[in-house]
């Protein structure tokens, strides 16, 4: 009997212990591994870096690592601006997308009851198509002799080609298009819980639809805001598709430089050291998201 | 009262579905074109269409992606539900927090990070870099995906059905196949499918990972893109969008039915 509940505590303990050691293997390990490598030298060989770790020296292995690839991006000012215009990109984006998103939730939290799921679908279902496709079609339509400039010339809005694709311009919209399901979702799921009486009794007492909307709607909406303002601004800040296919040379960002150190340059530590750096800008919003994110759950009846 | 939507709603809702489906729309409109320009009209046809089913090399890829994506979200899909499951049924286990951190931090990273750590792991341990690398990366990013989704279900889990069938004699496992899996079903189909697109759409990760012989669809888009928009990318995207329309409204279905029959009988 005894040892019936050991195999099956055995049997038992198998369900989280395959995932954990999964995510430890394929997750942890190679993350160390980055971190380990970006303290390395760079060298000309097969894989492009050193000192490879062996056990056996492990007070060499330590003392022979530094922080010269740290020191690099300190130098070269070209990492410092692309940082600099990621973090601003995304911060651009993010507002541009609760300017568009906010909106469009409204709308989606405001539609009759059986009309919300098919809407709230009809926001899914871009995402499930392939979001490098989905940037191409931008290209077609952005391009100086591309469809927005056949169509504002044909209702005579223009006459010069639009210079846009290749420009910062670009990537906002690539960006606003790309995410917009991550900011409508979380806005429209903190919407449409809003009790319409506290609305319908700022009405009764004389605010204004705008000021109730300040002093009203946006308070109770907060979570969601937070919420899709840091699901749009995190991943945006390492984009590396959307400024490289939209965005032109000119258009610096800190993922693109961490593709370029590696494929062009194959400077695998200098590469290793800019995964680093764009960890580093992005453990507090991620850190701040976690904890949103918990709150929510908690609020969750 | 019931909710009226006004002009400036009806308004912001048009222009957001706009702007989300007018490009989805004009790249299928123009797959169709007769003319190699890919942005002037020239004609219906479907020439296009053909080329791409003749392109060995899109063919190729197509298929590398397609057995990539279905053997890495089939694993995902185990995986996840097993980390789901500890997750809502184990309590405090040693290493929880390190373990839900790991959970969420590969959905929450850019995707150039993960895809260069898993290079390096995969380089430090020899493994070749080529079809099962990608396999391997693939699983790790989308099981994450499948943990979630598989745990939203789980926690409005009705535990009084477990429960009922203990009490009647059910082994765990027995109860586990007989009574929670049917339930949380449509939780991992919907995981799988997740797993599966995230997969088929991986430029990033992908590149990183792969090696000779394993050049997925995304990859050689992304390499003709660079070149030049063709028509017969259009074509391709248009199947590929084709295709995912369809799994979307087959799985839309299937969950509204299962909803609807558990409905009937409560």
């Amino acid at each position: 009997m005894k040892e019936r509940s050991f195999t099956k505590r055995l049997a038992a303990g198998l369900v989280p212990a395959v995932p954990y050691l999964w995510l430890g293997v394929f997750f942890l390990v190679p993350f160390l591994i980055v971190f380990k490598i970006s303290l390395s030298d760079p060298a000309v060989a097969q894989p492009p870096y050193k000192p490879i770790f062996e056990w056996s020296d492990i007070a060499g292995f330590f003392s022979a690592l530094d922080l010269e690839n740290f020191e690099m991006l300190t130098q070269d000012d070209l990492y410092f601006r692309a940082t600099l215009s990621s973090v601003r990109i995304a911060a651009i984006s993010t507002v541009l997308l609760l300017l568009v998103g906010f909106p469009v939730a409204y709308g989606m939290a405001r539609a009759p009851e059986r009309h919300r799921l098919i809407l709230v679908a009809l926001v899914i279902l871009p995402f499930w198509t392939s979001f490098l496709i989905r940037i191409y079609a931008w290209i077609a339509i952005l391009k100086p002799e591309g469809l927005l400039t056949q169509a504002l010339t044909g209702i005579g809005l223009i006459s010069e080609p639009l210079e846009i694709l290749n420009t910062e311009w670009a990537v906002y919209i690539g960006i606003v298009y790309a995410y917009l399901p991550f900011m409508v979702l979380p806005l429209y799921a903190t919407l449409e819980k809003m009790d319409d009486t506290l609305l319908e009794a700022a009405l009764d007492l004389g605010s204004p639809p705008w000021r109730s909307f300040w002093t009203i709607t946006v308070p109770l909406a907060m979570p969601g805001i937070i919420a899709g303002s840091l699901l749009c601004f995190i991943p945006a800040v390492g984009e590396f598709v959307i400024p490289d296919l939209l965005g032109g040379s000119e258009t610096l960002m800190i993922g693109r430089q961490l593709w370029s150190e590696f494929f062009s340059n194959r400077d695998w530590p200098l590469a290793s050291s800019v995964a680093i750096l764009l960890l580093i800008i992005l453990v507090v919003p991620i850190v701040i998201y976690r904890d949103v994110e918990a709150r929510r759950m908690e609020a969750r009846p | 009262m019931t909710r009226r939507l006004s002009v400036f709603n009806v308004t912001s809702l048009v222009l957001g579905f706009a702007f989300l489906y007018l490009p989805i729309l004009l790249l299928v409109v123009y797959s169709f074109n007769g003319s190699r320009l890919v942005t002037v009209w020239g004609g219906f046809s479907t020439q296009w269409y053909g080329a791409l089913f003749r392109n060995e090399a899109l063919m190729g890829a197509a298929w590398v992606t397609l057995r990539i994506g279905l053997l890495s979200a089939s694993m995902a899909t185990v995986l996840g539900t097993l980390a789901a499951l500890a997750l809502t049924r184990y309590g405090r286990f040693p290493g929880r927090t390190l373990f839900t951190g790991m959970i969420y931090a590969p959905m929450v990273m850019p995707e150039v990070i993960t895809g260069l750590s898993l290079l390096l792991f995969f380089v430090a341990v020899d493994l070749d870099r080529g079809f099962w690398t990608v396999t391997l990366a693939h699983t790790t990013l989308t099981m994450c995906f499948v943990t979630v989704v598989v745990q939203a279900r789980l926690a409005t889990f009705d535990r009084s059905l477990e429960e009922a069938a203990m009490d009647l004699g059910a082994p765990p496992l027995r109860t586990f196949f007989a009574v929670t899996l049917p339930l949380i079903a449509p939780s991992i189909v919907a995981g799988f499918l997740l797993a599966f697109t995230l997969s088929l759409d991986d430029l990033v990760i992908a590149s990183f990972n792969t090696g000779p012989g394993a050049t997925t669809l995304p990859i050689k888009i992304y390499s003709q893109v660079r070149l030049g928009l063709s028509p017969e990318i259009n074509a391709a995207s248009t199947i590929l969008i084709g295709l995912v329309t369809l799994g979307v409204i087959s799985a839309t279905l299937i969950s509204k039915r299962s909803a609807l029959r558990s409905r009937r009988e409560a």
